[in-house]
């Protein structure tokens, strides 16, 4: 008897051994390739890296210095924009969601989440240029605001819907016993508990959107000349890594690295943002609970 | 004397009752159903004007359903609906033209679990009163103080009012959340089990406040504990399930009568102990 049970327990502890080991394989797997990119973007863009890449226009091929700084206005434009537009629409909608999920419109919502979400951005890229681009015949930092928007706006939804759904419902309740009514509930309790959450939410809609390279070819285009007039073209960090990368120069090769070290620091301080956030807003909720 | 008083038919106790109280509110044949099933079903309960009433019950009989019933709180619930009437100072509540926000604003709530706001203690008790268009601070200030005295948090936090209402013990959280309502100036206060998730001493301290502040209010209190319904309560609802497992009051009467010589044999068996 007591002979079995110790075989048994030696047994389990190997198949233990084996799943743990196994499941911190996968997990490496999917770490390793994200930290070589890193490893591999900082060591090739490092180089190139500097104040005047930050500071300075585009120049031709051949003439030393020269920089990004009309794809770092560019982007800020277009992203600003497109963060106006979908914030109030991704939030009400994803508030809408969270509060009412099983009427029509309410599942509609995330139905349509859902699909959007899954349209390759480059379609949305050439529908903003069907949209807006052919009728005023000419690509513009507008119409680069208006397809991130439509990008940023599922990741909002989404967001808002989820960190609405972590405020307890009792906090709902509570507030309606007062004699509140459902909007005033919705402003002055719900959203306030859970505002970190939407801010997390815009961060991490920007840095999806600040990535988009497709979608710009059709709508911002790209300039080599600072521009801050929406009607114009503009560039942009992703379209400025492709214009850089796919020249035949190697010193708009080193740029295209650093630009892309440039894009990814940006991108990656904001998701380090946003899960700071998270982790904050868990932890003075978890003292509702 | 005792023979006398438990001589009398339960017609004469009732008319007894009735002759020297006023009804603040009442049921009328009350039934609430969550999509097809019936949860409770055919209540008639008067609730009597300063006075604490309590509704006791095993586990399941739609005590909660019953209380939520009376502020219109079931509404949330999806595929809840009503059937019956429900009557504040003689006006139907379940009508087209009844304003629910009016309703639960006349009629507070206390819940089981305390659910004070994520913001400052302050900004607590005068969330209602805000809501209700009173912004001169001087009143306010004045509002919250005597809020927070009737529901004897005042001396606790009178220097802390700007700190999180989350900083507080469960037990002054749940005193936070009558003050809460008591801030609104409702006519009648439900409390849904709340003492439920305090210790003994919380529990107690909430039973007194119950008490002091009962001569301004209606009080209705659900409670699983039968010592609690006999200290704090003057009339008391017994709930049972049916056949069909829906709930209804059994019996009604002064608690005192229903602890010591109850008419239902069910209520003798369940207050004295005897299953529940």
């Amino acid at each position: 008897m007591n002979h079995m049970s110790y075989r048994r327990r030696n047994w389990r502890q190997t198949v233990n051994t084996f799943m743990l080991g196994l499941t911190a394989i996968c997990t490496m797997m999917v770490v390793a390739p994200l930290v070589w990119i890193l490893a591999y973007v900082v060591r090739q863009g490092l180089p190139a890296l500097s104040l005047t890449l930050l500071t300075q226009l585009p120049t031709p091929v051949g003439v030393a210095g020269g920089g990004i700084a009309n794809a770092l206005v560019g982007s800020a434009m277009t992203v600003g924009l497109g963060l106006l537009i979908a914030a109030p629409v991704g939030i009400l909608a994803g508030i809408y969601a969270a509060m009412y999920p099983n009427t029509v419109l309410g599942t509609s919502v995330r139905f349509g989440t859902d699909v959007i979400s899954g349209v390759p951005s480059i379609v949305m890229g050439i529908f903003a240029y069907t949209l807006i681009v052919l009728p005023q015949r000419h690509f513009s930092a507008l119409s680069g605001g208006i397809v991130l928007s439509f990008i940023m706006v599922p990741t909002l939804i989404r967001a808002t819907e989820e960190m609405i759904r972590l405020v307890p419902s009792s906090l709902r309740e509570g507030s309606l016993a007062l004699g509140a009514a459902e909007w005033r509930t919705s402003f002055s309790v719900i959203v306030p508990a859970a505002v970190n959450g939407l801010v997390t939410g815009m961060m991490l809609a920007i840095a999806r959107a600040a990535g988009e390279a497709a979608p710009m070819l059709f709508t911002a285009f790209g300039n080599p000349f600072m521009n801050t007039d929406f009607g114009q073209p503009v560039a942009t960090l992703p379209h400025m890594i492709f214009v850089y990368a796919v020249s035949p120069y190697n010193d708009w090769h080193a740029k295209a690295w650093a630009t892309a070290l440039v894009l990814i620091t940006l991108v990656l301080l904001l998701n380090i943002l946003a899960r700071l956030i998270v982790w904050q807003r868990a932890r003075v909720l978890g003292s509702l609970k | 004397m005792q023979p006398a008083i438990r001589l009398q038919s339960a017609a004469t106790r009732n008319a007894s009752l009735e002759r020297d109280q006023t009804l603040k509110m009442s049921t009328e044949a009350l039934c609430v159903l969550y999509h097809d099933f019936r949860a409770i079903s055919d209540v008639n309960l008067p609730i009597y004007a300063q006075k604490i009433t309590a509704i006791i019950g095993p586990s399941g009989c739609g005590k909660s359903t019953l209380i939520r019933a009376l502020n219109r709180m079931n509404d949330l619930v999806h595929g809840s609906r009503a059937e019956g009437q429900v009557y504040l100072d003689g006006k139907p509540l379940y009508e087209n033209n009844v304003d629910v926000v009016d309703v639960r604003r006349r009629i507070g709530m206390v819940f089981q679990r305390p659910n004070p706001f994520p913001k400052s203690i302050y900004d607590n008790v005068a969330y209602g009163p805000r809501l209700h268009g009173l912004r001169r601070r001087r009143d306010l200030d004045d509002l919250v103080e005597q809020s927070l005295q009737k529901a004897a948090l005042w001396g606790e936090v009178k220097d802390k009012l700007h700190q999180s209402g989350l900083s507080l013990s469960g037990g002054q959280q749940q005193r936070l959340c009558i003050a809460r309502a008591i801030a609104v100036q409702p006519e009648v206060i439900l409390m849904d089990e709340p003492a439920a998730a305090l210790d003994p001493i919380s529990t107690l301290r909430i039973e007194e406040l119950m008490h002091d502040i009962v001569k301004e209010y209606t009080i209705v209190i659900v409670t699983h504990n039968m010592q609690q319904a006999a200290r704090v309560s003057d009339f008391t609802a017994m709930m049972m399930i049916d056949d069909h497992r829906a709930g209804s009051v059994i019996e009604f009467d002064a608690t005192n009568t229903i602890f010591t010589n109850p008419r239902d044999k069910r209520t003798e068996d369940y207050v004295t102990g005897r299953f529940g």
